[in-house]
């Protein structure tokens, strides 16, 4: 399947990835190949199979619900890009 | 002192012919000569090596520790270190000093291993080369021209250069068989959820899968006994005891039953690569092994089905980074979204951001059951085939790799053709079987790997017969020239 220029600008925004302009055509053609190769999979009649989500299979585990992590705050805040009086800044979200 | 195994330096340290100390010191000197020129590290860890060397000697003077107390070691710079510089090949972990270590150094920390540093990869292990990473392509020790596998390309460069004595690698789709291969190193993908994922970060949570990467078997038994074993942070972590990995490796491989797929040998396959892989099968029927032809009849479907979902796992897994908490952030993000895309945009390489807009279009509303789906019942079909081939036979063999090693920048601009280099490693993957690769010869200058499937939790059998086979052959001693 080949996937326009205007496919991958959508696709990257759903990704919130931003591709600059003059890289667009590239990410079409790359894409384009990468699905074409994908495609090979319609050759098989897979009605009657039961899909595999994980090689284990196996039930989600269960812990007690006890405390087991302490609060890290300030060591986790410490790498973060900008932080003010222990919150996260972004730029402003509500005028 | 860095020619020898992990084996014979921990006989070596317990009967001090010489200290953690000056072995430690030595691997760093020799890390600080030939780094340069082959880039397989990404942060070399030296004070924090010495004092892990000297606690070891501690204890090894007090007869204390375990068969790893002093031996160094290399991460692959996917796991985190606390402390330390953890980037995953990625200019958005540039900046990323882990707060927490993974399980799996935590393990080699109590063993009392020395870490040397953290080693090069793809970015995000998204590659076959470890040409994606942020920091520069790794060359290959046997020819500098040569890429050296991907995406633990860091790692077995390393070891193959002598630089370290064995390194931790991850493999997804191939990520430390191919290497190992490509590198002339043995290599050890675990049975998914035998090797705890904590603290490794995630590229495709269904597909990870952590092992050890070193010259010998011998050296990949001593590595699985520290990182094998269950962890309650691993919510996929499998909870069974672990063997003793080395207990097993002189049993005899008499009667021993091989199962030689007939579409691992196929078009696609380099002539003298399926001559070494066909001698090195000879070599295992002197041993009294039983060789069959057997059939996996969906292998070609592995490729195509692993580019759905490692993408769409991966697009899942990668939105984390936002630019928000930690990683790299945009200079004067304009609003939110801003923020968000251009922190990503920036911080993603061409490679990662392909990943992961495939991951988002398979995965999107209209295309979820034409693709997701359709590779979800696919990867069944593929686990399938080799549930059947081994109810017939013990272990799997064939090459680990189409081909040798090839040039660097030579796949670079073609990413299927690129990916169509994990063709034989991938499948195990989907399935979740455990797998190793050994060196069986050279094409050339450039070394190739003998790749051995076995069944779920195996892999004392897998250690075993790669063992047999290093008895009697010498691949996996040779050096490349220049770091004898």
């Amino acid at each position: 399947m080949a996937l326009t220029p205007s496919d991958v600008k959508k696709i990257a925004r759903l990704a919130r990835l931003a591709v600059a302009g003059e890289d667009i055509p590239a990410y079409a053609r790359n894409l384009s190949n990468i699905m074409g190769l994908v495609e090979q999979m319609n050759a098989v009649d897979t009605r009657e199979v039961t899909p595999m989500a994980h090689p284990l299979e196996l039930p989600a585990r269960l812990r007690p619900d006890q405390i087991s992590e302490t609060n890290q705050r300030e060591l986790f805040q410490s790498i973060a890009p900008k932080v003010e009086a222990g919150l996260y800044l972004v730029p402003k979200v509500i005028e | 002192m860095h020619t020898k195994t992990i084996a014979e330096l921990s006989r070596a340290l317990k009967q001090r012919e010489f200290s953690s100390e000056e072995l430690t010191r030595a691997c760093l000197r020799r890390i600080e000569k030939h780094n340069p020129a082959l880039n397989c590290y990404i942060s070399v860890t030296g004070e924090r090596a010495l004092a892990q060397a000297r606690a070891a000697d501690a204890s090894l003077a007090k007869n204390e520790g375990g068969a790893l107390t002093g031996v160094p070691i290399a991460q692959k710079d996917i796991f985190c270190t606390k402390g330390v510089k953890t980037s995953c090949g990625s200019r958005m972990l540039d900046n990323f000093i882990a707060p927490y270590d993974a399980t799996t150094v935590e393990r080699f920390d109590a063993a009392g291993a020395v870490m040397l540093g953290k080693t090069n990869m793809d970015e995000f292990a998204m590659g076959s080369s470890n040409e994606t990473s942020f920091y520069g392509a790794v060359k290959n020790p046997w020819d500098t021209a040569a890429v050296p596998g991907g995406s633990s390309g860091g790692s077995a460069a390393a070891v193959a250069a002598r630089l370290a004595p064995a390194a931790t690698g991850t493999d997804t789709g191939g990520s430390i068989r191919q290497p190992a291969a490509l590198c002339n190193l043995t290599g050890l993908k675990p049975t998914y959820g035998r090797v705890s994922r904590y603290g490794m970060i995630a590229f495709a949570s269904s597909l990870d899968q952590g092992g050890p990467m070193a010259r010998t078997a011998e050296d990949c038994a001593l590595l699985m006994q520290v990182m094998a074993g269950f962890d309650v942070r691993d919510s996929t972590s499998v909870d069974k005891p672990v063997p003793d990995y080395t207990a097993t490796l002189n049993d005899s491989i008499k009667g021993l039953k091989i199962g030689l797929p007939r579409e691992y040998f196929g078009a696609g396959l380099d002539g003298k690569v399926a001559q070494a892989i066909d001698a090195a099968v000879k070599e295992y029927e002197k041993l009294g092994a039983v060789v069959k032809e057997i059939s996996l009849p969906n292998t070609s479907l592995a490729v195509p089905v692993y580019y759905v979902i490692a993408p769409a796992e991966c697009s899942s897994n990668l939105s984390r980074f936002d630019g928000v908490r930690y990683g790299y952030r945009c200079k004067d993000p304009q609003d939110l979204l801003d923020l968000y895309e251009r922190s990503r945009g920036e911080g993603f390489g061409a490679e990662v951001k392909r990943r992961i807009m495939v991951g988002a279009y398979v995965l999107s509303a209209g295309y979820y059951d034409a693709y997701y789906l359709k590779a979800q019942k696919l990867r069944r079909l593929i686990s399938d085939d080799f549930k059947r081939a081994l109810e017939q036979v013990d272990v799997i063999m064939g090459p680990t790799a189409p081909t040798v090693a090839f040039n660097l920048g030579e796949k670079t601009d073609d990413p299927v053709t690129m990916y169509l280099s994990d063709i034989y490693t991938i499948a195990v993957n989907l399935a979740g079987l455990p797998a190793i690769s050994l060196p069986a010869g050279f094409v050339g200058q450039r070394p190739l790997g003998l790749q051995i499937i076995g069944n779920y939790f195996d892999e004392p059998r897998l250690l075993n017969v790669a063992h047999q086979y290093q008895k009697v052959t010498d691949w996996h001693t040779r050096t490349p020239k220049g770091f004898e």
